[in-house]
């Protein structure tokens, strides 16, 4: 890129996936933004029209609005401080040289590979079905009454789920950072009379500050969205119980036919998300500037 | 105060021996080197000494308490590793503060300590740094910084100064040995340099394999090397060996010989060659000169001496500053 010719045919040719990328992002931004000033409800396709902010009151207005902004942020806290808390202590065993170390880790990882749709069914019906799951088996067997998970703890159950299928990720991330500490490092704080705890909290986790905020971050735009796992087990309920923003969305668009609601819910979600991500690569550029 | 004494130490990894046996006495206020060549086994014998290996046999007294089975920071002894090991998180402040804060030191105690180290070593400027943000000699200063607050008995370098360059090398050396001159605190340094080991020491131990080879202080293994091993490695350059008829003709299998006894002479001597490559340092000249019958020499001379390449010179050894080794390697 050295002359203007080169520099001029460089952005001819990284022209047509810039415009691709861009239309593929714009395209489905701008659809949406139209309809969620219009009114379309499949149901009643002959009223339609512009109806300007309407759609957007009607879905902040919803009283179903706050209780899924609120199950969506209690949803994506609970499964972030699961999945960081237990990831970092199970990277700091997979660290230690144990036998069959390779197979352990394959385990760990192993719920990564398994889709939402299915590990939501595996959780639903073979672990915390109350009759035939294998926790209400154990509970029985301890001559206990087993917990009707779902009708009972709706949202603990989802956030269980979900942080089961995160905690893999987490656990790699903060693993594979874990590998880089320096050894010497480590000889060093021993000789300078640190235990293990002090090791851990003066010398691990000042260390694990950047892989724990990259986690944080990847996974509150995945958590953000969670939806398969929720429409597999509780579909939204009991009530309200279990319904996210994106729940609410699919709600509003699939079982009430209004597509031009569902536009305007979807552009809040963006807005949100950006509210998030703002707040997220503040704290991230924080962390990362040291 | 800081005597150390190893007594039969052995180690393995495995089946492999890395120190078959080792018997060493190091004394109080002693400023001692480990010295040889890669793999010769001198940083496990450091890290044996500090604790940060198990022994294999033996036992490891300091201070005539018998340590071997004390853990590192029991032992009373700093460290300062080849990459510093400096904790990349913590100010200068705070790493120099860090052993202090592991011993339960009181705050007011732990600021005078760290200022006082920090003044000595030129750091008080830096306090407040990153160790990122410093230079390879601030960072050295920093980790022996934090060896120092601890006033160990022992102070252990394991190749400190090898991730320096050479110019840097010079300053910290002479840096190191006038904190020994103040502090008079045993020290045992790690090198593979030989030139770091002879201007350090008090005492240098030549390992090779394992094994000592010889110790003793540094003109002592310079004039009076006990084997070929010890006669190659000490000195630079290193000293010219002879084997066959020269050899044979003074009682031994393989003579030595340093390159400043052997003086070039333009009319005269009992051997006679060929001037190769000569190497110009200012202060000395290096002739490497093939001698007939003899093989290869080295030779050094002063700054002005002037020969080219191709002219033919006669040399004259110092007879009295012949190393006889026979055989097996050992002196005669």
């Amino acid at each position: 890129m050295a002359t203007k010719k080169s520099t001029r045919i460089g952005r001819i040719a990284v022209a047509p996936s810039v415009i691709l990328l861009f239309l593929w992002m714009i395209v489905p931004l701008g659809m949406t933004l139209y309809f969620s000033t219009q009114r379309y409800n499949l149901l009643n396709p002959d009223r339609s029209g512009f109806v300007g902010w309407l759609n957007y009151r009607a879905f902040l207005t919803n009283p179903g609005f706050t209780t899924a902004l609120v199950n969506t942020l209690i949803l994506v806290g609970a499964v972030l401080l699961i999945t960081v808390v237990l990831g970092i202590l199970i990277a700091v065993l997979l660290d230690q040289p144990i036998k069959g170390r390779g197979f352990v880790r394959l385990m760990v990882i192993a719920p990564f590979f398994i889709m939402p749709t299915v590990s939501a069914l595996v959780w639903k019906n073979l672990l915390m079905h109350p009759v035939s799951g294998f926790f209400a088996w154990i509970m029985r067997s301890l001559g206990l009454t087993p917990v009707d998970w779902f009708t009972h703890h709706p949202l603990l159950s989802i956030i269980l789920i979900v942080a089961w299928q995160w905690l893999p990720f987490a656990t790699l991330i903060l693993f594979t950072a874990l590998q880089s500490l320096d050894l010497e490092q480590k000889e060093a704080a021993e000789m300078d009379g640190a235990g293990p705890f002090s090791y851990f909290f003066e010398m691990v986790l000042p260390h694990l500050a950047r892989p724990i905020t990259v986690v944080i971050m990847m996974e509150t735009i995945f958590l953000l969205s969670v939806f398969a796992e929720i429409l597999v087990t509780t579909q939204g309920g009991p009530g309200q119980q279990t319904t996210n923003i994106a729940f609410l969305v699919y709600a509003q668009a699939l079982l009430n036919y209004n597509v031009g609601g569902a536009s305007a819910g979807g552009i809040v979600a963006v807005v949100l998300a950006n509210i998030v991500a703002f707040f997220l690569v503040r704290l991230v550029g924080k962390n990362l500037e040291a | 105060m800081g005597s150390i004494r190893l007594e039969n130490v052995s180690k393995s990894f495995g089946e492999t021996a890395v120190i078959p046996s080792i018997d060493l006495d190091i004394e109080d206020g002693e400023f001692v080197v480990f010295v040889g060549p890669s793999g010769c086994g001198k940083s496990t014998l450091l890290r044996l000494v500090a604790g940060l290996e198990d022994t294999t046999g033996g036992r490891i007294l300091i201070d005539g308490k018998d340590m071997t089975d004390t853990p590192p920071s029991k032992r009373g002894l700093a460290m300062v590793f080849q990459s510093y090991a400096l904790y990349p998180h913590m100010s200068v402040y705070r790493n120099i503060a860090f052993p202090l804060r592991m011993a339960g030191v009181d705050k007011a105690e732990i600021d005078r300590k760290v200022r006082e180290a920090a003044r000595v070593l030129n750091l008080t400027d830096y306090l407040d740094r990153r160790p990122g943000q410093l230079s390879g000699g601030q960072r050295q200063r920093v980790a022996i910084g934090r060896a120092i607050v601890r006033a160990p008995t022992a102070f252990l370098f394991d190749e400190p100064l090898s991730n320096l360059d050479a110019a840097l090398r010079v300053g910290m050396r002479l840096e190191i040995s006038e904190l020994h001159q103040s502090l008079g605190t045993t020290m045992i340094y790690v090198t593979h340099d030989q030139v770091e080991a002879m201007t350090m020491a008090d005492k240098i131990v030549v390992l090779n394999k394992g094994r000592i080879e010889q110790v003793g202080s540094p003109l002592t293994l310079y004039r009076n090397p006990k084997n070929l091993f010890v006669a190659g490695f000490i000195g630079s350059p290193k000293m010219n060996f002879v084997t066959g008829e020269e050899a044979a003709k003074r009682g031994a299998a393989t003579i030595g010989i340093r390159a400043e006894h052997i003086a070039l002479a333009p009319e005269a001597g009992p051997w006679h060659g060929t001037i190769g490559v000569v190497e110009h340092l200012g202060s000395d000249t290096f002739f490497h000169v093939t001698v007939d019958g003899v093989g290869p020499l080295t030779v050094r001379a002063g700054g002005e001496a002037a020969y080219g390449h191709g002219a033919r010179v006669f040399l004259r050894p110092d007879e009295s500053k012949i190393h006889r080794f026979d055989a097996a390697g050992q002196a005669l």
